[in-house]
């Protein structure tokens, strides 16, 4: 396989913008002159690698990596998905790092003030890294939705943080993975702060063959990074 | 081949995000991959610490950012298979720090200077700005100011409008403690620092 020599461009139509009047704090924080372009060097074709190596054992597991004496509570689920580029080709031996609230809709993050109550047996946090095909797997606890101040009476819709490497320094990606039906995504500025074409994309679907009987509810949320082009992008 | 599943929409990092990516930092029992210490004490190269605040566009330091840092080592290779010359196992040149836990907001790189990669750049570290209220993160680049030379002849820095070039130069103090560059990032205004489409 020959190296890549670039990465299709970001695609701003399917991302939000950095000033999205309704999400409030975007304002003051997101830049407001024009992205100078920058053709990929070695910098960019480069990036972080961190393989199966990173993983402790507990990891993926969100049931069982912050229990103290006992389970979380909460709707048991599975999350799981392929990491893969615009063609449909794997992202194989990628990190995927994952945090969220509890059941409650609480984070454990200290700054987290809202009025739900802490779970003992739930940290939130994990991370596992994709197999051969792209693809990952997490069990954790369906996560609550919770109130901020954004607005009067705004609350975030349930969701999962992603983190996410890929090849080079130019597939970074953070996003969120909501859930299918979710009355609160029609109201969150964050969802709609993407491009209403592209918002599907953030919803993960139910599946009753990655469910478990007996123990999980299965979703599935695939996630497409920026893939490698064969040759140098054309300005 | 069609391009046939368009790209994950980005979303923010929100306010949330230490206990996941930064846990070790922020004194969450969660082992972290990545730290604002990227070199040990006999790592080869220069030692150098980069520290900075990000600004927002009203001039306060932010306190929930996440600056992401990728670099060379001290001989301009990365740790990665795209580069030739094969990787340096010491180093892996990634770095990760929260604005959240320093009491002026600072983040707080321990590194070693990057060497020139040798395609006509000068060293430089590749700089990403995650945080609340940004749905889409940012790339910029840090430059050294003790790297004059090299920085004119680079080709990325030269594409950036003359008089915007400076917010991308971290400035070389030396200190008791050694040799610390200090890099400002500004969201907006009149320093706003260059971001690329990268």
């Amino acid at each position: 396989m020959t190296d890549p020599t670039g990465y299709t461009p970001r695609d701003w139509g399917s991302h939000p913008p950095y000033i999205y009047a309704d999400y409030k704090s975007t304002p003051l924080r997101g830049p407001t002159r024009p992205l100078v372009p920058l053709k990929a060097t070695l910098s960019e074709l480069t990036g972080p690698v961190y393989g199966h190596e990173t993983i402790g054992k507990l990891d993926a597991d969100l049931t069982k990596n912050g229990a103290k004496n006992g389970e979380p509570l909460g709707e048991r689920i599975i999350v799981t998905g392929r990491v893969m580029d615009e063609r449909g080709r794997p992202v194989p031996n990628t990190l995927v790092e994952v945090w969220q609230a509890n059941a409650a809709g609480r984070y454990i993050h200290k700054v987290d003030q809202h009025d739900a109550p802490l779970d003992p047996n739930f940290f939130g946090g994990g991370r596992c890294v994709t197999d051969s095909e792209g693809r990952y797997r997490f069990y954790t606890v369906k996560p609550g939705a919770y109130p901020w101040g954004n607005h009067p009476n705004a609350w975030r819709p349930n969701h999962i943080h992603f983190s996410l490497f890929g090849p080079s320094y130019l597939t970074r990606l953070v996003t969120q993975m909501y859930f299918p039906g979710d009355p609160l995504l029609a109201l969150d500025p964050i969802f709609l702060g993407t491009p209403e074409k592209a918002r599907d994309r953030l919803i993960s679907k139910f599946s009753i063959d990655v469910t478990e009987p007996e123990f999980a509810l299965g979703y599935v949320f695939d996630i497409v990074l920026r893939g490698a082009t064969a040759t140098p992008m054309e300005s | 081949m069609a391009e046939n599943f368009g790209q994950t929409p980005s979303q923010t990092v929100g306010p949330y995000f230490a206990y996941g990516l930064t846990p070790e930092q922020y004194g969450y029992p969660l082992k972290e991959i990545a730290s604002g210490r990227l070199a040990s004490e006999d790592a080869e190269g220069q030692r150098i610490r980069i520290e900075g605040k990000v600004y927002d566009g009203a001039g306060a330091a932010i306190s929930d950012a996440m600056i992401e840092i990728w670099q060379a080592d001290a001989k301009g290779r990365y740790a990665h298979p795209a580069d030739p010359r094969g990787s340096n196992a010491d180093f892996r040149g990634f770095g990760r720090f929260g604005t959240g836990t320093d009491p002026d907001n600072r983040f707080i790189f321990d590194t070693v200077k990057p060497g020139a990669s040798g395609d006509g750049q000068a060293p430089h570290i590749n700089v990403t700005v995650f945080m609340r209220g940004m749905l889409v993160h940012a790339f910029t680049r840090l430059y050294f100011s003790d790297e004059a030379a090299a920085n004119a002849e680079d080709p990325v820095l030269s594409s950036v409008p003359a008089d915007r070039r400076d917010t991308l130069i971290a400035q070389r103090q030396e200190g008791p403690g050694g040799v610390v560059y200090r890099f400002d990032i500004h969201m907006q205004g009149d320093a706003e620092t260059v971001f690329f489409d990268a």
